[in-house]
């Protein structure tokens, strides 16, 4: 049975979706945003070891030449990713649907559903797809948080037993979305217009970082396009700096409150029926 | 009548003093504190023998406590009057004829309540208010029923001076629960204290969220497990008091409750502690409260004279008592270090949890065999209930609660051990989660919580935002500004306060884990 990389559970989320969910992180992400506050879930360990004699809790070790992570014994003090210089992290426990069902599990009755997020949690769509099978028959809700970079189109079988897709739109236009991420934004607009067709897109996020990128731009047209779609909600974000990498912290500013409540008159004004400011 | 001796006597004197001279207490908190030294000096009870070194022991070694019932019982301790037959017939002692309209119906319960007796000397139960106004709102518009409405809750907070007073609403949504709920929001009282009735199946859902919008507000309402009460004790059940579960037209005669953590003391080990120690304090303790309650029965002429009584409002058939006690965890973790144990804590082993329901098993199966009088409401025996604690307690953990502090990591981790407990307690538990609200602005987060919760059979959850000034201590509502003022040395209008005072102290309220 094949295993991934698994960053975190969180056993009741309030924020992943709608009601009480458990929410599943993966590692890893072919993003490189400016404004990630978890960088150390943006590349797969490269098993160096700099961080290993830095635990405090003895949760670290070496075998076989590969890092190794007792979670039993961790304190989230999160010296290790600190350490790190390839934006990974070490406390990743490698996991099979199956395990990952049974944790999620725990948690039954109290969850409506599981959300799985990232890293980039598309990067696995096998782990997902046999991951949603197990919460379908457990009769659990199941949502995809993503960057929009996976091409649902060609994975029926993924959107099938997910109920919806929360996709990041980090700008409209292809330079805008480069300088943000160092990627372009094709698939992403593609997944937007894909999705929102079949029902498959439960929300749309724009963070909000004042001069990184054309924001009101981008909030006007998701708007326009979303407006036809009155069960999608638009999520817009005030960017924060906590957890960002130092370098790129230095160059951005948070959006004062009264832009942000600007930017959701114009969303409402557009015809967007849900608008959620966080 | 038995004599007591001349320094009981001359220290009691002392203490009526000191009362007079309070700096601190209100006219009616002295006046209620001279009638308990008074009645202190009575001797009427028939105890039972061993009573005596188990009641009236220092607070560290004390394993019965009856809660300042006092020695000869004027009345039943908590008293559910059938409010719905008093707005529909009136009362001929009151002098008020049956309510007409909305004026009428709030103006004729402001009255009768303060004609009914508790030990606190105000009512604990206040009526289901969204049912009792409900018809008389027929004819009144939003705006006006929702000022009424607010009056008479604060008519309530400012004359009912103890917040061990509830009212119910629910599990139907109706116009006057909503109304009230948008009151108790607006006004963010502690008096009274809500608990809304929720049932997944009768409830809907929008009227569950206006319930936890309410509480993230004000403190208020809880959530009690309707299908659970309702098969324990009858669709007429009502909450009073912190969250007690009674008959809607009875009530409970005494609360007696045993101090588990000081008995686990007394015993060599676990063995020990199950088969003698345990078992003989529980024995004490149920005659206690049988003679408790035979003397308000038979001897106090309560039921005979009060008018509640006269006119029907309550009907000793449906009294009965509570069989309370505190510090299961205390117990368990005291026993565990008897048996060199010391890791193994309740709330974080199931070696430990798995002690306190072997626990709560001997005090359920004794309880269910133990033959109370004047009980036959519940089947001839009293109901147990977790009782939340006094101000004085020093070292005690309310009912089955995981203590202050201790809180496991997860709300999940800390769900699943709660749930293995709420159902031995028919007449009353709970639990308190102070909740983040500029994380979790998701309400429907919160109603998951809920509905899983009692689907895992616990019976009564509440909740408030970590940073509101009405906090629920461990019942009952405080305002956290009430308290700084009784610590700067000021008066304050609801003796709850004080207790409130003591648990922020002696209880570490304000350290509860936030969620
Ligand atoms: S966060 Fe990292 S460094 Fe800290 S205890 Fe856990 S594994 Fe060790
Ligand atoms: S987590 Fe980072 S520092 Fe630690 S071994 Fe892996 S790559 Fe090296």
């Amino acid at each position: 049975m094949e295993r991934y990389p698994v960053n975190k559970i969180i056993p009741f989320s309030s924020v992943d979706g709608p009601g009480n969910r458990t929410a599943v992180f993966l590692q890893g992400c072919n993003f490189d945003c400016r404004y990630c506050h978890n960088p150390e879930t943006r590349k797969l360990c490269t098993d160096c070891g700099d961080c290993v004699p830095k635990c405090p809790a003895k949760a670290l070790s070496i075998e076989d030449g590969k890092v190794v992570f007792d979670y039993r014994k961790c304190v989230a003090c999160d010296t290790c990713i600190k350490t790190c210089t390839h934006d990974a992290s070490p406390r990743i426990r490698w996991m099979t649907p199956e395990e990952t069902f049974e944790e999620i599990k725990k948690q039954v009755p109290y969850i409506r559903g599981v959300t799985t997020s990232g890293g980039e949690c598309t990067f696995y769509p096998d782990f997902l797809r046999e991951l949603f099978t197990l919460c379908k028959n457990a009769g659990l809700g199941t949502l995809i948080d993503s960057n929009g970079s996976y091409d649902f189109s060609k994975d029926p079988g993924l959107l099938k037993v997910c109920d919806g897709v929360m996709l990041d739109v980090k700008s409209w236009t292809k330079e805008d979305h480069a300088k943000v991420v160092d990627f372009s934004n094709e698939m992403v607009l593609k997944n937007l217009k894909f999705l929102a067709e079949r029902h498959k897109l439960y929300e749309v996020r724009t963070v909000v970082v004042p001069g990184l990128f054309d924001v009101e731009g981008t909030i006007s047209r998701v708007s326009e396009y979303i407006k036809d779609f009155p069960e999608v909600r638009y999520k817009i974000i005030t960017y924060r700096p906590m957890g960002v990498r130092e370098k790129y912290a230095k160059e951005m500013n948070p959006p004062k409150k009264d832009y942000m409540n600007q930017l959701k008159i114009k969303a409402e004004s557009i015809g967007v029926k849900t608008v959620v400011l966080v | 009548m038995r004599d007591i001796s001349m320094d009981r006597v001359n220290s009691t004197r002392d203490q009526m003093l000191e009362t007079v001279k309070s700096p601190t207490l209100t006219h009616e908190q002295k006046v209620a504190t001279m009638a308990n030294l008074a009645d202190s000096l009575l001797e009427v009870l028939d105890l039972p023998e061993g009573l005596d070194e188990l009641l009236n022991a220092p607070i560290d070694k004390q394993c019965i406590c009856d809660l300042s019932e006092g020695h000869a019982p004027l009345r039943p301790r908590y008293i559910i009057p059938d409010y719905e037959k008093f707005l529909r017939e009136g009362s001929s002692f009151l002098r008020l004829e049956p309510a007409h309209d909305l004026l009428e119906a709030m103006n004729n319960l402001l009255i009768i309540y303060k004609n009914v007796p508790s030990v606190t000397n105000f009512p604990v139960y206040v009526g289901a208010l969204d049912k009792l106004l409900d018809p008389y709102m027929k004819d009144v518009d939003d705006e006006t029923a929702l000022k009424l409405t607010k009056m008479f809750l604060i008519h309530m907070d400012r004359t009912i001076l103890d917040s061990f007073c509830h009212s119910n609403i629910g599990p139907e949504a109706t116009r006057a629960g909503r109304i009230i709920m948008k009151a108790v929001a607006e006004t963010c009282d502690t008096v009274p204290n809500v608990t809304m009735k929720y049932d997944p199946d009768i409830t809907p859902d929008d009227f569950a969220i206006q319930g936890i919008e309410t509480t993230l507000k004000s403190a208020k309402p809880s959530f009690a497990n309707h299908k659970m009460f309702v098969n324990d004790l009858g669709e007429d059940y009502v909450i009073a008091s912190c969250y007690n579960g009674l008959k809607y037209g009875g009530g409970s005669y005494t609360l007696v409750r045993l101090i588990l953590g000081n008995i686990a003391k007394r015993a060599k080990n676990i063995e020990d502690f199950k088969k003698n120690v345990l078992p003989y304090v529980l024995d004490i303790q149920a005659r206690y409260m049988d003679a408790r309650v035979k003397f308000i029965v038979e001897e106090s002429g309560f039921f005979e004279n009060n008018f509640l009584a006269k006119e029907g409002l309550i009907h000793r058939e449906k009294f009965t008592g509570m069989y309370g006690l505190v510090g299961l965890a205390d117990a368990v973790n005291i026993l565990m270090e008897k048996e060199g144990k010391k890791g193994v804590r309740f709330g974080h082993s199931k070696e430990a949890d798995d002690l306190g329901v072997e626990i709560m098993d001997i005090i359920n199966d004794f309880n269910n065999n133990h033959e109370a009088p004047y009980c036959e409401a519940t089947g001839g025996h009293y109901l147990l209930h977790a009782q939340v604690g006094i101000a004085s307690d020093i070292d005690v953990t309310p009912g089955t609660r995981i203590p202050i502090g201790e809180e496991p990591d997860e709300m999940i981790d800390h769900l699943r051990v709660l749930s293995r407990f709420h159902k031995y307690f028919p007449a009353g538990t709970g639990d308190i989660f102070p909740i983040d609200t500029t994380v979790h602005k998701n309400t429907d987060y919160l109603l998951d919580i809920i509905k899983g919760a009692f689907k895992d059979g616990l019976r009564y959850l509440s909740f408030y935002a970590s940073d509101s000034d009405v906090i629920r201590i461990t019942g009952y509502l405080v305002k956290k500004s009430e308290i700084e003022k009784l610590e700067n040395g000021e008066n304050v209008m609801q003796d709850t306060t004080a207790l409130g005072m003591g648990a922020k102290h002696n209880g570490h309220i304000l350290e509860r884990k936030v969620r």
